[in-house]
């Protein structure tokens, strides 16, 4: 399989990457040859194998169902490149 | 009196016990050697102040005879570790200048022992690379060169910071991440010792997310003893993360210099490439026999699935990263690009954030996620993922101990050298180290010798989940008989 031009931009969306259109053919290209590169998993037989969903066998740990942490806001807000009073600010959503 | 930098975790720990010199005296003669090797661009952050005052400390519980095990060791961090109120960047600019209020477990741990921070180690951006050319604070430069040349070589990647670091003994260990083979293919350039342990082994709370289902965090060190006592205080389980295991951290320094006889050592036929270097080849043979005079014995194994690891890794690692990946949006840390509407504003956030390689996987990992695409590519990959680990099963419940290979297909490149073109011509850096990840196996490379332009080869030993202990004494075995290399000092 490969991709072309209009799938790039589709997929550039999705991603939430802004792609100017002089970019495109070179992503293209790109994507390409690593679409051909991956290719060859299509001559392995897979019928009947289980898909990995976890390389170590173990049961996953629970921990209580309780409030362990919090009421450290300053901190969570500390690093945002825009807030007020705790919140995050971002460009306006709804009209 | 020595040079203080040139000595190893385990001597220094010597000294320090016997007062021969202080902690502090330690730490300030890697601090000298650091300026003076910033040409290497291995440091992103010196952190000189923190680690005279953590090396002050080191000295007083070592005077009140309470220092830990790593009481006044200087280690370098990569900086894909969360370190409290010190820059942390995965090397990306889109993290810009983030100061994270918490503290990676894996560190955490390290200084719990007592060791010093000296500063933030360069790695590719987010840890996708083989070369270290990705970061967005420049290529490092490994400290080695071919014999009569200038031209400035890789140390390899993604730990292209720590490996060059160690090298050059700008740091007496350092940690490290490993996702599809970056803590042992740098660690083969640079002919330093490192570890990727088993999957679950490291917590990897605190830790910038690449692939959730293949990172793991490494030692890297410039002996195998040194690497088995960083390993010690790193490895552990932690609630804070659900895929760490909940089993006891051996002491993996004992098992230094343990006999090999008897064990079974795999040779994999699959790992015989075509136009392989005479050389590679030649190290390969020379390591198996270092093991055999050492009563180990030699069997030709068979690991069917190994040629479809790289490619199956292309998607699982790429799908993880783009919904790893997913919470850098401008709104909560890092960069923020200006956009009409929000989502104008994560697009051009994003685009100017990540480098063209990370830009690459993330496309890639959403096309592949993405409906339609999703069978053919993503659940494919994780089924021969199954079939990759069922190679190792088989092979080890054969009885075989571990699994001798080289750690890479060549010596380090120069820099710009590889993947202009074609990105692909990069990723084949990983082709023998890439199957551990994706079996979750624990995996050591070790220097083994030079190429005929005098640069590092490494080998590489895989062994059975948790038994690290195995590929310590293993790999102390080549030690010993390929010797230590150091790179001649020209910086």
């Amino acid at each position: 399989m490969s991709v072309d031009a209009t799938t790039v931009r589709r997929i550039a969306h999705l991603a939430r990457i802004a792609v100017s259109d002089a970019e495109v053919p070179h992503l293209q290209g790109e994507l390409n040859a690593m679409l051909a590169f991956v290719e060859q998993l299509s001559e392995v037989n897979i019928d009947g194998v289980e898909p990995m969903t976890s390389v170590t066998p173990m049961e996953m740990k629970k921990r209580a169902d309780v409030v362990n942490d919090g009421e450290i806001a300053d901190a969570i807000v500390r690093n945002a490149p825009d807030t007020v009073n705790d919140f995050f600010l971002v460009p306006k959503v709804v009209e | 009196m020595t040079d203080l930098t040139s000595l190893t975790i385990a001597e220094a720990r010597e000294g320090l016990a016997s007062k021969s010199f202080t902690a502090r005296e330690l730490t300030d003669a890697h601090l000298v050697a650091i300026e003076a090797a910033r040409v290497l661009n291995a440091y992103v952050l010196e952190t000189p102040d923190r680690a005279r005052e953590m090396a002050k400390a080191a000295d007083e519980k070592i005077a009140k005879g309470e220092g830990g095990p790593l009481a006044g060791i200087p280690l370098g961090i990569k900086d894909l570790f969360a370190t409290r109120d010190i820059r942390t960047t995965a090397c990306s600019k889109i993290l810009g200048n983030f100061i994270p209020p918490y503290e990676s477990t894996v560190t955490s741990q390290l200084w719990r022992d007592g060791a010093v921070l000296l500063g933030k180690l360069n790695n590719d951006e987010f840890a996708m690379g083989s070369s270290n050319e990705t970061s967005c604070f420049g290529p490092v430069t490994n400290p080695w060169r071919r014999e009569g040349s200038n031209t400035t070589l890789v140390p390899g990647g993604s730990s292209g910071g720590s490996a060059s670091a160690v090298a050059a003994s700008l740091c007496m260990g350092a940690t490290a991440t490993d996702t599809g083979g970056s803590i042992r293919q740098p660690a083969a350039f640079t002919a330093t010792v490192g570890i990727k342990p088993t999957y679950g082994r490291c917590s990897r709370w605190g830790i910038v997310a690449f692939a959730s289902s293949l990172d793991q965090a490494g030692p890297i060190a410039r002996t195998t003893r040194d690497a088995a006592i960083l390993m010690r205080s790193m490895a552990g389980h932690d609630p804070k993360d659900t895929t760490s295991v909940d089993i006891a951290v051996p002491d993996y320094e004992a098992a230094i210099g343990k006999s090999v006889k008897g064990m079974k050592i795999g040779i994999p036929r699959e790992y015989r490439l075509d136009g392989m270097p005479a050389e590679i080849e030649k190290l390969w043979s020379e390591g198996a026999q270092w093991l055999k005079a050492a009563g180990a014995e030699l069997v030709e194994v068979s690991l069917p699935h190994t040629k479809y690891a790289l490619p199956a890794y292309y998607i699982v690692a790429p799908a993880e990263a783009s919904s790893n990946l997913a919470r850098y949006d401008g709104v909560r840390y890092g960069l923020r690009e200006p956009g009409k509407n929000v989502i104008e504003m994560y697009e051009n956030t994003r685009a100017d954030g990540f480098g063209d390689e990370v830009r690459r996987r993330v496309l890639i990992g959403t096309y592949v996620l993405s409906a339609g695409y999703y069978d053919a590519y993503y659940l494919r990959a994780q089924k021969v993922r199954t079939l990759i680990k069922k190679d190792f099963e088989d092979c080890f419940a054969k009885g075989v101990s571990a699994i001798l290979t080289p750690a890479t297909p060549s010596a380090a490149f120069g820099i710009g050298e590889k993947g202009g073109a074609d990105p692909v011509e990069m990723y084949l850096n990983d082709i023998f180290t890439v199957t551990v990840n994706m079996a979750g196996l624990p995996g050591i490379a070790v220097p083994a010798g030079k190429d005929m332009q005098g640069l590092p080869l490494g080998l590489q030993l895989i062994g059975r989940p948790f038994d690290e202990e195995t590929l310590f004494s293993l790999g102390e075995v080549i030690q010993q008989a390929a010797g230590r290399f150091t790179a001649p000092k020209w910086w």
